[in-house]
């Protein structure tokens, strides 16, 4: 593991952020022969405001939509100037800007088959803008654009399945992970970037502000997506899944999940809410089966 | 400063405009070109991609993006590593762009562009008018405006050296009129590579994306440091004001040819009536000016090369002493009734002891075709406005009253 962080101290993103952890794992993963290409989002505005930067690699800003189109052009410069062969390119951004404005030019560069690795920071929302929903939100989660209300349990649509999206597009490699777990991060993000063409990460991604739960909770709430089955971690290499990270007896019922966070709360108070949760568990149960986690 | 173009016939050839820009387009040897199709665009990625099959544009590489906007944002991205990087749109695609845009300027990122203006819908138009170039112009992309298909083609190796100059950085706009000058085929000379390579340095960014001095751009800028930003891109555009210039000097005495640095002129130094458009049109106009000039009018042509930088002096110095000055425009600034250049050239002129009466004609929108006797009228109507001074300060022509 390389133990140098690339992303330096001292950016202004809240106690206990998910997207500062995701991307000094993400870097780790990359070493630091690599070019990063970041959409709008809070990891931008956290990490870069001027005349101050936290990356210690080449970085660049361009759009909230444009990352896949920009990192594509990154590659293809690399490769005019003879200089490809050294250097990774790496794109690293928000759900928001990956599931959806950005979900475009993304589809683009991966159809383009450009050699780079598009990492997705999942917290489940516009976080940068003020926890609205994307289309990574789950199902009855509350945000300020879905939120629960008398008549509402909040998102009414589950999760967008962006790995499923990505790998039809024939990526070599396309795989799951979390931040919880740094090892499986580090070392997908590694493969991802040796691996020629284009590859994706999605790590799931906890975010204190939006979710609700304690500063210090956030590598323990991200574990529970995982024993929940409600985030299954695993690979795909041309389409097919070729590696599962196995729960066996550690399996915990959502829950578990659910109470740790706000956004969940008034699944415990409205009338209702236990035939809710059901639905998520059944959410759970379809990746236990379909994965055989 | 007026010069001659001294063409060598012996070296013409009769191509299309889409192809002489595409060929312009290869001797600049660029890096990376990304390429979407929207008419009348179409033809110029069309001659490079069959470049590229041929082999012969080396170090290159060609995307065939999803989307304008993905078209533009590649190069946001090739431009930053350092390699050249060109495209080429019109109207919608060039809309599309319109985040895109600001982000290059605001980047300094030097990306060349052709833009074969065309109308924007609604209602839907794929004819000639310069209403989507004019849209764009607070974005920060320099603008050049070419007369014919000669002009636009060597304006490609002109814009790249601008664009890249140290002092400047700016991205810029080849605007060359669509169809009237993409699609007809004219006897031009190509650009020579020997010649270019000599005008034209490979660029070397100072700053670069690589990881071996890693660099962040694209910070985000609170309110202590954004206004400096903005400030030091209008210091870039006044900085391109000169070097427009000069390099339109650079390049005449290399290859010969001069089609105006910021402006141009003809016969405007005793004129009385002075046109002002930019454009295919001016050549129209002069082959009016040519037919009134027989007949004593006194009528000259300022044409106007650069939109952006905008060349408030030059044009003062030239309208200076007019009796009436006409501005033609190809564009239309909604709910002030007025086009973009009838606007800029009265604001340059106001605070200044220059009284000189100016009328705006928005004309030839969506591909109407515009006739001598239509210039012919303009210029009847000036001779009034000598007479008894303006009626109408800005008006569309050719109207066609039963249809609104
Ligand atoms: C075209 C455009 N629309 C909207 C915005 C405003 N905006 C900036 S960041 C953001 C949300 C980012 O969400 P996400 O990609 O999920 O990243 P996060 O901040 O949650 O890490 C939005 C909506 C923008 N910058 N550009
Ligand atoms: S809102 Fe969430 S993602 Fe954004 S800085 Fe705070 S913890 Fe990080």
């Amino acid at each position: 593991m390389n133990q140098i962080s690339l992303l330096a101290p001292g950016h202004s993103g809240c106690a206990g952020c998910c997207d500062a952890m995701a991307a000094k794992f993400t870097l780790m993963g990359a070493g630091d022969n690599c070019i990063v290409v970041s959409p709008t989002g809070c990891l931008e505005v956290m990490t870069t405001p001027y005349p101050e930067t936290s990356w210690d690699v080449p970085w660049i800003h361009s759009l909230f939509e444009n990352a896949g189109a920009v990192a594509s052009g990154i590659e293809a410069g690399l490769k005019a100037l003879g200089k490809k062969e050294k250097t990774k390119v790496i794109a690293m951004g928000g759900d928001g800007a990956t599931l959806d404005i950005g979900l475009q030019a993304i589809s683009g560069a991966f159809e383009r088959g450009h050699d780079f690795t598009y990492v997705c920071i999942d917290n489940e929302a516009y976080m940068n803008t003020g926890v609205q929903r994307s289309g990574a939100t789950p199902y009855n989660a509350s945000t300020t654009t879905s939120p629960a209300g008398k008549v509402s349990f909040g998102n009414p649509r589950p999760k967008k399945n962006m790995p499923a999206i990505i790998a039809a597009h024939g990526s070599p490699y396309v795989a799951t992970t979390s931040l919880a777990y740094p090892k499986d991060m580090i070392a997908k993000v590694k493969k991802a970037t040796e691996i020629e063409g284009p590859t994706y990460i999605h790590c799931h991604a906890p975010c204190t502000t939006g979710w609700g739960f304690d500063t210090s909770k956030t590598v323990e709430v991200a574990k529970m997506a995982v024993k929940t089955g409600l985030w299954p971690l695993y690979e795909m290499e041309n389409g097919v899944v070729t590696k599962v990270r196995k729960l066996g007896k550690v399996k915990a019922p959502v829950e578990d999940y659910l109470k740790m966070q706000r956004r969940f709360k008034h699944l415990f108070t409205m009338e209702g809410g236990e035939e809710e949760i059901a639905k998520i568990q059944d959410i759970a149960n379809m990746n236990i089966e379909e994965y055989g986690l | 400063m007026p010069r001659e173009t001294t063409m060598d016939k012996s070296k013409m050839v009769v191509v299309e405009g889409s192809y002489a820009v595409a060929h312009s387009v290869k001797v600049c040897r660029p890096n990376v070109i990304s390429a979407y199709p929207i008419t009348p665009q179409t033809h110029i990625v069309e001659d490079l991609s069959q470049f590229m099959a041929d082999g012969e544009i080396p170090k290159c590489e060609y995307i065939n993006v999803e989307s304008e906007f993905s078209a533009l944002s590649a190069l946001v991205g090739s431009s930053a590593v350092g390699a050249r990087s060109y495209s080429a749109t019109t109207s919608q695609g060039l809309e599309l762009m319109h985040e895109v845009l600001f982000n290059v300027s605001g980047m300094r990122l030097p990306i060349v562009m052709t833009v074969a203006n065309r109308a924007v819908s609604a209602p839907i138009s794929i004819w000639n008018d310069q209403q989507d170039s004019i849209a764009q112009r607070d974005t920060g992309w320099i603008q050049l405006y070419a007369e014919n298909i000669q002009e636009a083609s060597d304006m490609t190796a002109q814009l790249f050296k601008i664009s890249e100059d140290k002092d400047i950085m700016m991205p810029s706009m080849a605007c060359m009129d669509g169809f009237i000058l993409s699609h007809v085929y004219e006897p031009v000379v190509l650009l020579e590579q020997d010649i270019t390579d000599e005008f034209l340095p490979s660029f070397d960014p100072e700053r670069t994306l690589d990881p071996s001095n890693p660099l962040t751009f694209g910070a985000f800028a609170d309110p202590n440091y954004y206004t400096e930003f903005r400030y030091l891109q209008e210091q870039a555009m006044q900085t391109a004001l000169k070097k427009i210039e000069t390099v339109a000097d650079e390049f005449s005495d290399m290859y010969g040819r001069y089609f105006g640095g910021l402006i141009d002129e003809y016969q405007t130094e005793d004129a009385d009536i002075i046109i002002m458009a930019m454009g295919s049109i001016v050549g129209t106009i002069k082959d009016v000016i040519d037919r009134l000039r027989e007949n004593n009018v006194k009528v000259g042509l300022l044409k106007v090369r650069a939109f952006r930088p905008f060349p408030a002096e030059a044009i003062k110095n030239v309208i200076k002493d007019a009796k009436v000055v006409v501005v033609l425009d190809k564009n239309i600034s909604l709910g002030i009734n007025a086009g973009a250049l009838f606007i800029e050239t009265k604001s340059v002129l106001y605070n200044t002891d220059i009284d000189v009466p100016v009328t705006g004609y928005m004309i030839g929108h969506g591909g109407r075709d515009i006739p001598t006797s239509t210039i012919d009228k303009i210029i009847d109507d000036a001779k009034e406005i000598m007479k008894s001074g303006i009626k109408t300060e800005s008006q569309f022509t050719d109207l066609k009253e039963e249809l609104v």
